[in-house]
């Protein structure tokens, strides 16, 4: 049974759905991830699981049991707020020991365990601060230990990172995912970040205004999007529309628009119309005369390039007039040397890409 | 860098002269005017008289030699915390339902409660006189629930008790309002978090609302306690001969039995205990808003 079950969960304000129908589950121990762009309900979402919300329809299930009768003070999960909301009367310490407090955790026990948290998130010097003493980063960290000290069932993770820099960020999130197998917590994470969302979930929803718009591990959603939103929300794709022209062995011939005839792997689902996606490093770039094996393969010009430090992007125009980015990493042995207006040609493998219906 | 610096003075320069003109220079006088010798018709007597200073510690010996006034001092700091109790008391629900209601009544709320200062104090006193005197309804309400459980009537209007309320309805808004500047500013996010950590209404309340307005209160408390101590109107007003204050039995003596000396000495006293409360009052208040 899953620790946490949503059953059609919907709130509506003023006729609006913020949330709308959302079912899924979520398994013990499981770092789970909310994604999608503002306003797509995340936030109604966590609210309505630790209670400050209540559903307009629907059940929130924990261990089988509905927490619709339980008010927030008694719900065994914590939440971690955007802001943070440290106490700024208390110290790190009595912040971090406020839910111990609160549970009547008998004070020597309460010490101890509040010593230990702090030694986990790497706070143990800065006990006695007050939060105004803090960096952003530390303040996170003691928002992230109050949140774990009471060891609740599920800790639930409001964009707990937005409000750092990119550094610190990278920092948090290496950390985060390490504090989570430690303490085998479950967490719900929310984030509007597409990279964050990837790198530190077991699985993600993404979300789009207010419905579910495909749940799976970061490689499922990354490498085989169902729909153009989650294509386009998830990383840099090329999306064109495209056609079904002709099924055959393994793979198919489409019509795409400004591209011509193409090859692509097959798809199961039947429909004619849709669009074709292709991320930028599966297109490859050739010299305009170069021969290639690649069955899709189109002449154009080099009209753009962004170097990244790591990798370069280039911006292509087709002869048809339609434009398509592809990537290659700069460390690649074969990386050619173009300057913009350069003919070059692009090409990728006909099991590249994806078919999807609108 | 002295331009910085010649701003700095002209800036600072007038209070500064203000306050040593009306402020350190009378407290001085005073000082003086207490180790005097009360002059044969009030005021004072000659300083150089009879070829000697003439200047004693007497009216000081005299304050310790009768414990009235002792007496009085300690009615009257028993009076002043009363008063800021039940003012507390008053004001922190009020204070917090401004903060709770939609924006657009706050403005009028607070309105409601600083505009008994557009009419006159004394007339605002005495109208209490109507409302606690005998023939008022809240006398014969009292009387009569006094009366149910078999009591003496009893006159609400000259009494120590007629002192506190009419103290507590002057000052009440003293302490309303700086209650309201604290608890305006925090933030609704912190009872959310202390609810999601597991603390129930009264534990929010304790934990985050009233630690938070510590300073607030103490504000208040300061507004509404040293004004008490020296208040003479509502104790003349509303009190019987038996509910003087000090600030009676220091206006007694500059007007009434015009011991110059000895109000002196009175005035004196207060302002150390004043001093002393407020000192106390302040490094409460520090150690507080230093996290706030
Ligand atoms: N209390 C409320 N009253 C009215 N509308 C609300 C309320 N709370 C949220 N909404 C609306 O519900 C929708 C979803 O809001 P929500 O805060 O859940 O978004 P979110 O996904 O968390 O966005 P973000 O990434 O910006 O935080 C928004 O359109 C928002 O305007
Ligand atoms: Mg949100």
């Amino acid at each position: 049974m899953a620790l946490l079950e949503l059953r059609h969960l919907t709130r509506r304000f003023g006729g609006i759905a913020a949330v709308d129908d959302v079912s899924l589950g979520i398994e013990a121990g499981e770092f789970f991830t909310l994604l999608g762009p503002s306003g797509c309900g995340k936030t109604t979402i966590l609210r309505m699981v630790a209670g400050f919300d209540l559903p307009d329809g629907g059940a929130i299930l924990l261990d089988g049991h509905s927490l619709a009768d339980i008010p927030p003070e008694k719900r065994p999960l914590h939440t971690v707020f955007q802001s943070y909301a440290l106490f700024p009367h208390l110290s790190v310490a009595d912040n971090v020991g406020f839910p111990l407090r609160m549970a009547r955790v008998p004070a020597a026990e309460a010490r101890r365990r509040v010593a230990d948290m702090l030694d986990t998130v790497h706070l143990a010097d800065k006990a006695d601060a007050y939060p105004h003493e803090l960096s952003g980063g530390q303040k996170q960290r003691v928002a992230l230990a109050r949140g774990l000290v009471g060891k609740p069932r599920l800790l639930l993770l409001d964009e707990p990172l937005g409000a750092l820099d990119h550094k610190l960020r990278s920092a948090m999130q290496s950390e985060l995912i390490a504090l989570q197998r430690n303490v085998g917590i479950t967490f719900i994470f929310v984030t509007h970040s597409q990279p964050e969302a990837l790198a530190l979930s077991h699985r993600i929803a993404v979300m789009n205004a207010g419905r579910i718009e495909q749940l799976g591990t970061p490689a499922e959603i990354y490498g085989h999007p169902r729909n153009r939103f989650v294509a386009d929300f998830i990383g840099d794709i090329n999306l064109f529309d495209a056609e079904i022209v002709e099924r055959a062995q393994g793979t198919l011939q489409f019509a795409v628009a400004g591209l011509g005839h193409i090859v692509a792997p097959t798809v199961d689902s039947p429909g004619r119309r849709g669009v074709f996606a292709i991320r930028p490093e599966q297109v490859h770039i050739i010299a305009a005369d170069a021969p290639t094996e690649l069955p899709n393969r189109f002449p154009g010009t080099l009209r753009e390039f962004l170097y990244v430090g790591d990798v370069t992007t280039y911006q292509v125009e087709l002869d048809s007039g339609v434009r398509i980015q592809a990537l290659l990493p700069n460390a690649a042995p074969a990386r050619p040397q173009l300057a913009a207006g350069a003919r070059v040609a692009v090409a990728w493998a006909g099991d590249a890409g994806l078919f999807l219906h609108d | 860098m002295t331009r910085e610096r010649l701003t700095r003075w002209l800036v600072a320069g007038p209070p500064f002269v203000f306050m040593v003109v009306f402020f350190v220079l009378p407290a001085l006088i005073m000082v003086a005017a207490s180790f005097r010798i009360p002059g044969e018709h009030g005021g004072l007597a000659p300083l150089h008289e009879h070829g000697a200073w003439q200047l004693t510690p007497e009216t000081y010996a005299f304050f310790f030699s009768d414990f009235i006034y002792t007496e009085i001092f300690l009615k009257s700091f028993l009076v002043a915390a009363l008063t800021t109790f039940l003012c507390i008391l008053m004001a922190y629900p009020l204070a917090l339902l401004i903060t709770r209601v939609p924006k657009r009544f706050r403005d009028v709320m607070i309105l409601l409660v600083v505009l008994p200062f557009a009419s006159n104090f004394l007339i605002r006193v005495y109208a209490w006189m109507i409302i606690l005197g005998p023939q008022g309804a809240l006398s014969a309400a009292v009387n009569r629930v006094a009366g149910a459980f078999g009591l003496e009537p009893v006159a609400l209007l000259f009494s120590p008790v007629a002192v506190v309320v009419g103290m507590v309805y002057v000052h009440l808004p003293f302490m309303v309002l700086p209650l309201y500047t604290n608890l305006e500013k925090h933030d609704p996010l912190l009872l959310d978090a202390a609810q999601d950590l597991g603390a129930n209404a009264w534990q929010r309340f304790w934990r985050v609302t009233w630690s938070l307005s510590l300073p607030g209160v103490y504000a208040g408390s300061a507004l509404v306690f040293i004004p008490v101590l020296g208040m003479f109107a509502v104790p003349d007003i509303l009190g019987g001969t038996g509910d003087i204050l000090i600030g009676n039995l220091i206006k007694e003596q500059f007007l009434g039995t015009r011991d110059w000396p000895f109000g002196s000495t009175l005035s004196i006293m207060l302002t150390l205990m004043v001093l002393a409360s407020a000192a106390l009052a302040m490094r409460l208040a520090r150690r507080s808003l230093a996290h706030a």
